[in-house]
């Protein structure tokens, strides 16, 4: 078992619900996000997901873009994120899951420059299309290396469950966990097949959007939830527009935890650290009201 | 495998928009060879968009050389002013079937904006635009023109306000609306199924060059031309030719001003590596760590740091040859042209006509050279009065 499906299994066996807290490394600078990871455990979070900025992030809102632009800025990568992994392990077993895209996975360990061959040829070149398809060669370096710092998985909202095979077998392999996403608009066939092959726990995305929307209706992502439960006893996280403690609670009804990260994110990027904190500390103290049998 | 060319392709987009891409796959499945809807896009492309296209003999640019004969499609004589009409009405009309009143589109130089706000007045739908305050600012004319034809244009301030960002800002926001709007891309690239569809409705070109060559001097071409950005104009001209290698397809890609990191667009011709951009596999401009790599060209239309599947499929395949041509190079070709021929170029096909240059000493008279002039200058006069240093 790793840490992450130790912590669900402890959770669900207390009858609490898990807080999930998305910070991107790297951000408002390298200092203070790893500092904001290890005082959002003892602020109440249960796992931390790490961002891994990327410059084009196309399941995020304004708040994650902008912090994505400043990790990047301060020179934050995927080898970057690695290195707060280890760091944080000297002193917390807590559990880790990056989140990023997937091309920065794609690029990990790359160096050489490439190559470009200019010429015509009259038959399809097999041996080209064969270099380009081992293209999840630097995804299954990153996952050997990730699990060696001791992160427990990794989430990449733009890799839906279509294009996560080849991914899924190299994260099995290495007892990794590659986060499978349901909505509200997916459809009872695919929700089946998402959760059958999810592993560590599924992210449910709670509105059709972007990160960081404010004001939320969590009725819809709650009956999608219980409508998934009947395929999977894997663990379940809302993510998307929590941003206080009352929509915490009323994320959680049917799943097994929340995940918050635009409303932490833009209180670290203002400078608001103690603020940040005690908003974490909110969500746990409400969840755990209303939730702790 | 399904949306794959070779390995390039497939889905890489957020879970919540996957619905929409099968719904939209099946869609086009069901009318791709439905004889009503095929017939209703033609019926556009002839009595509203001006096709076929004119294949012109350019004498006195086959003079200038005196090597190959020089043929010109002219794509730049289309309604709006470019090839993005094509797609923009194929995909307004397959829209329009799925029962959708709503489309957004991105845009760079701001010919598909228009494009696709033409479709949208024509077949009466909202449209919304996504364009980068950059590109807002460089090409005030295209704005008002959409503004005119009834479309809102959402700038995009994120990254650095080009092409890239307002494709990013026009997925978030499909994503977040989804029930009732539908994305009309305008480039081959982009998640399955967009890169077959834009191309099956750029496919035309290649179609008329091919028709047009028997016609007027009985055999297919020996070259084939085209810029790429995205590569749209490139594969509606190459698609027709793909298993005629004797039709040599060479795309030219941005040079921009130097070969420096950032200072181009060769996305295929230069540093480009694959990886993944705005849903699919594909040589993409990126850093050692995969960041993005923003693409600068002098032609709006063609700093895109990413390029369509297809044409990554086609380079490793050895397919189509990918080169590129400087900004001036191509600010050369536009005056050129202008001169010769009397035929104001777009930036971006300036980039095609500039690559003659390199290509035409190699060839010889009893060869035939086609390049597609994807669309018109009259956009980019006042940018490239400023590049010469004349006031207007």
């Amino acid at each position: 078992m790793t840490r992450l499906e130790k912590k669900l299994a402890a959770l669900k066996s207390e009858g609490r619900k898990g807080l999930f807290i998305y910070i991107t490394a790297g951000a408002p600078d390298i200092e203070t996000s790893v500092k904001a990871m290890l005082e959002a455990e003892r602020a109440g979070a249960d796992v931390i997901e790490l961002g891994i900025p990327f410059s084009d992030p196309l399941a995020d809102g304004p708040v994650i873009q902008e912090s994505s632009v400043r990790a990047i800025r301060n020179g934050m990568t995927v080898e970057g994120v690695l290195k707060i992994v280890r760091e944080i392990r000297k002193s917390s077993e807590m559990p880790l899951v990056a989140m990023g895209y997937i091309n920065n996975l794609l690029s990990y360990g790359f160096s050489s420059p490439p190559t470009h061959p200019q010429q015509f040829s009259t038959v399809n070149d097999q041996e080209a299309l064969k270099a380009s398809a081992g293209h999840y060669d630097g995804f299954e370096k990153f996952v050997v290396d990730a699990k060696a710092a001791g992160l427990d998985g990794v989430i990449l909202p733009d890799v839906p469950h279509e294009e996560s095979s080849a991914m899924r077998e190299i994260s099995k392999r290495n007892e990794f966990h590659l986060v499978e996403f349901i909505t509200p608009v997916t459809t009872v066939e695919r929700m089946r097949e998402t959760c059958t092959d999810a592993d560590g726990f599924i992210y449910c995305v709670s509105n059709t959007g972007v990160t960081g929307v404010k004001e939320l209706d969590f009725s819809v992502i709650n009956r999608v939830a219980r409508e998934a439960r009947q395929f999977t006893s894997t663990p379940m996280a809302v993510g998307f527009g929590i941003g206080n403690a009352a929509s915490a609670v009323s994320a959680a009804v049917e799943t097994d935890g929340v995940i918050v990260g635009s409303a932490v994110v833009r209180r670290l990027l203002d400078g608001q650290f103690d603020e940040a904190m005690a908003l974490i500390r909110s969500m746990r103290d409400a969840l755990d009201q209303h939730y702790r049998n | 495998m399904k949306g794959r060319f070779g390995s390039y392709g497939g889905q890489y987009v957020p879970e919540i928009v996957m619905p929409a891409l099968m719904e939209l796959e099946a869609a086009y499945e069901q009318f791709r060879d439905d004889p009503k809807f095929l017939a209703d896009f033609d019926f556009y492309l002839k009595q509203y968009a001006g096709r076929p296209t004119m294949f012109y003999a350019a004498d006195k640019l086959t003079a200038h050389y005196g090597r190959a004969k020089i043929y010109l499609k002219r794509e730049d004589l289309l309604h709006t002013g470019a090839h993005k009409i094509n797609n923009a009405l194929g995909q307004a009309i397959l829209a329009k079937r799925m029962g959708k009143s709503k489309i957004i589109a991105e845009t760079g130089a701001g010919q598909h904006g228009v494009a696709s706000a033409t479709a949208a007045a024509l077949f009466d739908m909202d449209c919304t635009v996504f364009m980068g305050v950059e590109d807002i600012e460089r090409q005030k004319l295209n704005v008002f023109r959409m503004k005119l034809l009834g479309a809102e244009v959402h700038p995009v301030k994120s990254g650095t306000g080009t092409l890239k960002d307002a494709t990013s800002e026009a997925i978030r926001y499909w994503a977040t609306h989804v029930t009732d709007t539908y994305y009309l891309i305008g480039s081959v690239v982009g998640p399955h199924p967009y890169p077959t569809l834009v191309r099956d409705f750029q496919k035309c070109i290649g179609q008329e060059i091919r028709a047009d060559s028997i016609k007027t001097f009985g055999r297919l071409p020996d070259y084939v031309v085209a810029c790429v950005g995205g590569g749209s104009n490139a594969m509606g001209t190459f698609y027709d030719f793909k298993d005629e290698p004797a039709v040599k397809k060479i795309g030219v890609e941005a040079g921009g001003r130097s070969d420096a990191v950032g200072d181009n667009a060769k996305t295929l011709s230069g540093t480009g590596r694959p990886g993944v951009l705005h849903g699919a596999y594909s040589y993409v401009l990126q850093t050692d760590v995969g960041q993005i790599i923003e693409a600068y060209s002098i032609s709006a239309g063609l700093d895109y740091p990413g390029v369509g599947p297809e044409h990554s499929f086609m380079k490793d395949a050895g397919v189509a040859q990918y080169v590129a041509v400087t900004d001036q190079e191509a600010l050369d070709g536009f005056k050129l042209l202008s001169r010769l021929e009397g035929i104001i170029p777009a930036m971006e096909s300036s980039h095609a006509i500039a690559y003659l240059d390199k290509l035409m000493p190699s060839t010889t008279a009893d060869e035939v050279v086609v390049v597609c002039l994807s669309g018109r200058g009259d956009k980019d006069v006042q940018m490239v009065a400023r590049a010469m240093g004349v006031e207007i």
